[in-house]
């Protein structure tokens, strides 16, 4: 017997009875013989709780977790502090184990954590609408130049490649999929090139997406960028975002930006080795209709009372199947939840320190490591909470050394930019002390 | 039940803190002497003050009015609502995988991508395919992935006329969505009366142009197709690949697998069939696998072993690209691989074939009081088409909506589209006898109220917080967020 199949022989042979068979291979009669699995599935056989916890946790062993570590490694996932209430809430059942929200009148706690993300996102980000969220970062931008491409009836999307390259080759396998074109615009000196841009910019541009703080942690110009994007004809502007340093930098919204995406894995999810985390997207108000993914909205019920639901539907794959605005079917769901109470834990106040101890963190890390001349800055432009340092040591070496002192070393910018070879992008966020920036800096000193 | 009724903005008064850092043990410098003054904000955050209690006692309230497998009954068709395992869940929270950055060196995740391949090696046995990618996020992400896949087959064969992939008219929405997603025109393909797919239909829309078929099997009206090799063969002298949406891999585990019925591409809902919680929408995972010819274009990165060691292969050389950042929903293979271990082999044989009693036992006894449109052996769920008596002004949505007086989450309604006032009801194994027989009388009891008194389903729901939200307003003046 299994303890997760309450049916006991007994009720097996009730229930057959009813239905006037004899065993339960005769519920298989449907199946033609020949495409009958002859055999047990090549599979071990059932275990015990104590047995697979005992397995499963041989397979951990064979890991490093941060938490014995120092992590300077971000690059699109980073080890922000988060609080303990999360991991309580979004363990009550009534949460994690419930579907999505199709039966309003059960499901007013689901909607309503829904509506106030989407409301603290729009307040982040200084735009209109938001939706449920998105699989995850790269996936959103893609989703947003989609819907860009689809509004204004062009196909040719530019994209910086200051922008994660993960999430640029995830453009181009969608893109080549609609026949869509995906142009990169150059770098210089480790942001967008607004010369490069403007020269590409042209009324076929169906959207121009750059990425604040960009992939090398740098803050770019969003302003300037907008500006041009702008001078196309219908041109989307859309700038993917660390929903952390809007705490302190000014909001896109205010500075041109058509539609915001980003991750906000850093937002009280665990890195969890890359997955499941939290894409999101907000535009300005004319884009509510063609947004992809799951709204909610509110509403009144037939008492007056105030009530959650699903809306806009008319979007989506169920009501309107190959004319959807997108194929998503779902959102990040418990994954919402956590950065919802992560960001109203943090509050007003909490998000705002998280960012200005990142950057600060960062900044000392910085002048630490860059001091003796030994490495050197890869970029001279201000960052947020990531920078590229650089110098003629391979870095594979660099963080082999780091990995015996227990710190888990930067990102190699040489596997994606063959131009910054042996440049190392170090990420410092809220969680690493002075000892460990410091314990960094000496290790690294004394690498030859 | 406790009435609440607060946003969480309408909890937030100034000065309240909700959290504690540690003091700034770095040079405290001014913010402005290293980033310029036009890229700092001058506006204060607009999010609220709260402290540890307010969040708690806000989201504790908020939980209490949602309802969860753990609550009670969930037979929602095509969901497959089965028990989420709680070893499960303490299994995605152990450190040593919660707290894994991806970028860590192989040398430092061989656990992690263990369990990966592992995972690969135990879907794929299921599934009769030759390999896996782990990468899709969920059951439509996985469905584009495959298309995609399949799509880039064709090109590399200079098959760039096959721009059609054929769907039956009984499909889940995503089915269209995606390949129109990946680029490609929808053609559908009719059923027969009995359901299944209408092989004359069939035959006469694939072509050269046809690029592939998505079928699902059992189908969504719970029906095993047995044509299925010979759709198989119409597809494939075609010259097109098939596509296996496994959204109903639970009627057949361990009893039949979707490679050996001819299929090319799988996918597999974790949080279906696999057990990993729906968590109130998501997160989920779609991976999907491939016959070997279609290896070659599978994304980046693929999980391979050599010898002892495990690691992530780019060199794929073909391949569609990247479909998500990273390589997956890592906390949710966790979960599905914990679920293997536990069930295993018997456990999941088993699994099907309670999950076909269930839906057999049940569509037997509601078809004496419901209209059951066809009525034959079921996989893992059946569809009926409303009251049995047709003429009456109570609808699906009546039903469904007094069903959640009766303390149960209805079931699937108004799909699949081909059957009119359509009930879909997949029980799944974990539930017990004594579960089903008490919803069967809920359901006979909901139809003599139909006929003996229907303004009371007409006026369903009346037990809980809020009763039929006005869904039109809501779209007509959407109002998205909270305006203060």
């Amino acid at each position: 017997m299994f303890p997760y199949i309450p049916t006991t022989h007994e009720d097996e042979q009730e229930m057959l009875k009813s239905i006037g068979l004899n065993s339960l291979d005769d519920l298989f009669s449907d199946i033609p013989e020949d495409m009958r699995l002859n055999r047990e599935l090549d599979l071990p056989k059932a275990k015990s709780e104590l047995e697979v916890s005992s397995y499963l946790k041989e397979l951990e062993k064979k890991n490093c977790s941060l938490s014995e570590m120092s992590c300077f490694l971000g690059a699109g996932a980073y080890d922000h502090y988060i609080p303990s209430i999360i991991n309580h809430i979004i363990s009550r059942s009534e949460f994690y184990t419930s579907y999505t929200p199709y039966q309003p009148e059960i499901s007013q706690g689901t909607l309503q954590y829904i509506f106030e993300f989407q409301t603290l996102i729009c307040n982040l980000t200084g735009m209109d609408v938001a939706n449920a969220s998105l699989y995850d970062g790269g996936t959103a931008i893609t989703e947003a130049a989609l819907m860009a491409a689809a509004s204004s009836k062009k196909d040719e999307i530019l994209i910086s490649k200051t922008v994660r390259p993960e999430s640029i080759q995830i453009l181009k396998t969608y893109a080549h999929m609609q026949g869509l074109k995906v142009v990169e615009v150059e770098m210089k000196d480790g942001v967008t090139d607004l010369e490069d841009l403007e020269n590409k910019v042209s009324d076929n541009t169906g959207a121009v997406i750059v990425q604040s703080p960009n992939f090398f942690g740098i803050i770019e110009d969003l302003k300037a960028t907008g500006e041009i994007a702008h001078k196309g004809k219908k041109t989307s502007f859309i700038a993917s975002v660390d929903p952390i340093s809007l705490a302190v930098l000014k909001k896109p919204g205010e500075l041109g930006v058509d539609v915001v995406v980003g991750e906000a894995q850093g937002m009280g999810i665990p890195v969890s080795f890359g997955g499941p985390y939290l894409g999101f997207i907000a535009a300005k108000s004319e884009y509510m209709r063609k947004l992809p993914g799951r709204i909610v909205g509110q509403t009144e019920d037939k008492n007056g009372k105030r009530s959650f639901v699903l809306t806009l539907t008319a979007r989506e794959q169920h009501i309107r199947r190959e004319k959807a605005t997108s194929n998503i079917c779902s959102n990040q769901g418990l994954n919402v939840l956590a950065a919802t109470i992560y960001m109203v834990t943090l509050g007003k106040e909490g998000l705002k320190e998280v960012a200005l101890q990142s950057t600060k963190k960062a900044h000392y890390a910085f002048e630490q490591l860059t001091k003796s001349g030994k490495y050197k800055p890869a970029f001279d432009k201000p960052f947020f909470k990531e920078f590229a340092i650089i110098s003629d040591i391979d870095a594979d070496k660099i963080n082999e050394e780091l990995l015996k002192e227990k710190i888990v070393g930067g990102y190699h910018l040489g596997k994606d930019y063959p131009q910054l070879k042996n440049a190392v992008l170090y990420a410092v966020t809220e969680k690493r002390t002075k000892e460990e920036i410091d314990k960094l800096g000496s290790v690294l000193e004394g690498i030859k | 039940m406790r009435k609440y009724e607060k946003l969480i903005f309408e909890l937030s008064k100034p000065g309240r803190k909700a959290y504690n850092l540690p003091a700034l043990d770095v040079e405290d410098n001014d913010i402005k002497n290293f980033i310029p003054e036009e890229f700092l904000s001058d506006s204060e955050l607009n999010f609220p003050e709260l402290s540890e209690v307010d969040v708690i006692r806000h989201y504790t309230n908020l939980s209490n009015k949602n309802y969860g497998v753990d609550t009670g009954f969930y037979p929602l068709g095509s969901c497959t609502m089965k028990y989420n395992p709680k070893i499960n869940e303490d299994a995605a929270r152990y450190d040593g995988f919660s707290n894994l950055h991806p970028y860590q060196s192989e040398c430092c995740t061989q656990g992690a991508l263990q369990l990966m391949y592992e995972l690969d090696k135990s879907l794929a046995e299921i599934a009769g395919m030759d390999k896996m990618s782990l990468q899709p996020a969920a059951g439509a992400h996985g469905e584009l992935t495959g298309i995609m896949v399949i799509k880039a087959y064709h090109e590399k064969n200079g098959d760039t006329k096959r721009d059609k992939i054929i769907v039956p008219d009984s499909a889940h929405g995503t089915n269209p969505a995606t390949a129109a997603m990946a680029g490609y025109k929808i053609v559908e393909v009719k059923s027969t009366k009995d359901g299944l797919v209408d092989l004359e239909a069939l035959k006469a829309v694939v072509g050269d142009d046809t690029a592939g078929l998505m079928l699902t099997n059992p189908n969504t009206l719970g029906l095993f197709d047995k044509h299925i090799k010979e759709i198989a063969k119409i597809v494939h002298d075609a010259g097109g690949q098939l596509y296996y949406d496994g959204a109903n891999a639970n009627a057949i585990l361990g009893h039949a697998r979707p490679g050996d019925m001819g299929f090319d591409v799988v996918h597999f809902n974790l949080h279906k069939t696999f057990s990993t919680p729906h968590g109130g929408g998501g997160p989920g995972s779609g991976p999907i696998g491939v016959k070997k010819h279609l290896e070659e274009f599978l994304p980046v990165p693929v999980v391979q072993k050599d010898g002892d060691r495990y690691y992530l292969d780019y060199n794929v050389p073909y391949t569609i690209g990247k479909v998500k950042d990273f390589f997956g929903h890592f906390g949710i293979l966790v979960r599905a691989y914990t679920y293997i271990l536990t069930m295993g082999s018997d456990g999941l044989k088993k699994a099907s074939e309670i999950a076909v009693l269930n839906a057999n036992y049940m569509a037997n006894k509601l078809k004496e009081h419901y209209y059951l449109p066809i009525d034959t052996l079921f996989k893992h769920e059946f569809v009926l088409g409303g009251l049995k008596d047709t003429l009456s002004e109570v609808t699906t949505l009546d039903i469904a909506k007094r069903l959640l007086d009766k303390g149960y989450h209805p079931p699937t309604v108004y799909f699949p589209l081909i059957i009119n006032q359509a009930i879909m009801i997949e029980p799944t194994e974990t539930e017990s006898k004594e579960t089903l027989d008490e919803f069967i009388d809920a359901m006979i009891e909901i139809s003599k109220e139909a006929s003996e008194n229907p303004q009371m389903l007409k006026d369903a729901p009346l037990s809980t917080v809020v009763s039929r939200p006005d869904e039109t307003k809501a779209a007509r003046n959407p109002v998205l967020k909270y305006e203060g």
